[in-house]
């Protein structure tokens, strides 16, 4: 059960949200312009950073639908979702995105950590400014939904195809867009009376 | 020297926010809604609740500006310094001693938030909004603190900078930028 009294029938962070629309509006806008707006990152590539955070992070929810997230960009394999998680060095992915998960895990356990060498490294593979600074602020944004998410004792139902479906819309649709399933919208002022 | 080229005359977070407003304006309304809205929390309460994580994440650019925002709506930075280092002995609420564990909890990792540290909360008169808040601040500092250093921003030590942001975040927020220019800074002409 979670730690307070969230709405029922939404998982993880839904439920949060749904609890608090004041502060789901800017988590909405954050994740949205991170990881489904235009950028030189693939949106897969984004996904896979969250993914891999949030899986070193041991949150079930967010490593789960992110990881659905990142399959539905990647043409549905989930086999490189799962390599990405265990094994990232050996994963059939580029240099590049290899050298920017090596500065996400480094953030995951502490900004510090980050090294000149680290950067250094995902430059050599071709990684811009841009690139390195949303790398940073993925893996910094999902060490704050992990704990949010976790934090409450939010309802993680472990069932795949759940999360493969919305994914799949999710991928397709973004975050603003699917957070208009669990908000509660603002009346119509027409409907007044 | 930041990890990437960041604007050289501003410090900290608000270097990285000027390198990237689409994610800064996110970032200022969450801090806003967190630590400057009406809330049963006192802005002080929250904004001790802010220190005290970057302390445990020993970001001292955070720890500094929301400590000085702290002790402005405290009027005393002594109480700041007692909670960072011993909170449980410092002139606060039992109600924001209860609520300073459940976020050193969220610090360390959400699976450590445990039901009787949310009792005992419960029990100094924590609401669940309340308790709700003070996990997702103490998350977002998780976030805050980790994208300050891991882009190894500038960190000024002058503390009359810290002094001056503390005061406009508490009387201002967290909407409009709290510093312009970091002390001591000579701007340049662009460089070609």
């Amino acid at each position: 059960m979670a730690h307070i009294r969230l709405p029922e029938g939404l998982q993880g962070i839904r439920a949060a949200m749904a609890f608090r629309p004041e502060t789901a509006k800017p988590l909405n806008d954050l994740v949205e312009v991170l990881l489904h707006a235009p950028n030189s990152l693939t949106p897969g590539e984004r996904e896979l950073i969250a993914t891999y955070v949030s899986s070193q992070n041991d949150c079930y929810f967010c490593q789960t639908v992110h990881g659905a997230i990142a399959a539905a960009h990647l043409d549905g394999d989930e086999d490189l979702v799962r390599c990405v998680k265990t094994d990232f060095l050996n994963a059939g992915i580029s240099e590049k995105l290899k050298a920017l998960l090596g500065i996400a895990g480094k953030v995951q356990k502490g900004g510090k950590l980050v090294t000149s060498a680290d950067v250094e490294a995902a430059r050599k593979g071709g990684a811009t400014d841009v690139e390195i600074h949303d790398t940073v602020l993925i893996a910094a944004a999902f060490c704050m939904y992990n704990r949010y998410v976790d934090g409450l004792d939010t309802w993680q139902p472990h069932d795949e195809e759940l999360y493969r479906q919305r994914g799949k819309k999710t991928a397709k649709e973004g975050y603003v867009t699917m957070s208009k399933e669990y908000l509660p919208q603002q009346e119509h002022t027409t409907q007044g009376a | 020297m930041p990890h990437i080229a960041l604007p050289d005359e501003l410090p900290g977070i608000s270097s990285a926010f000027a390198f990237r407003p689409e994610t800064a304006a996110p970032m200022r309304e969450l801090a806003h809604v967190l630590l400057h809205e009406p809330n049963s929390l006192s802005g002080g309460e929250r904004e001790l609740i802010a220190t005290y994580v970057s302390s445990l994440n020993e970001c001292f650019f955070c720890q500094t500006s929301h400590g000085a925002a702290a002790a402005c709506h405290l009027g005393s930075s002594e109480t700041v310094k007692q909670v960072r280092t011993d909170f449980e002995h410092a002139p606060i609420s039992e109600k924001l001693k209860r609520l300073l564990v459940i976020a050193g909890q969220v610090q360390s990792s959400g699976k450590n938030v445990t039901p009787s540290a949310v009792r005992a909360a419960r029990e100094q008169g924590a609401t669940d909004m309340e308790i709700h808040d003070t996990v997702l601040i103490a998350a977002a500092f998780c976030m805050y603190n980790r994208y300050v250093d891991g882009l190894a921003t500038m960190q000024p030590r002058d503390e009359s900078m810290y002094a001056q942001m503390g005061s406009h975040l508490a009387r201002n927020g967290y909407r409009t930028p709290s510093v312009l220019q970091a002390p001591g800074v000579v701007l340049t002409p662009d460089a070609p």
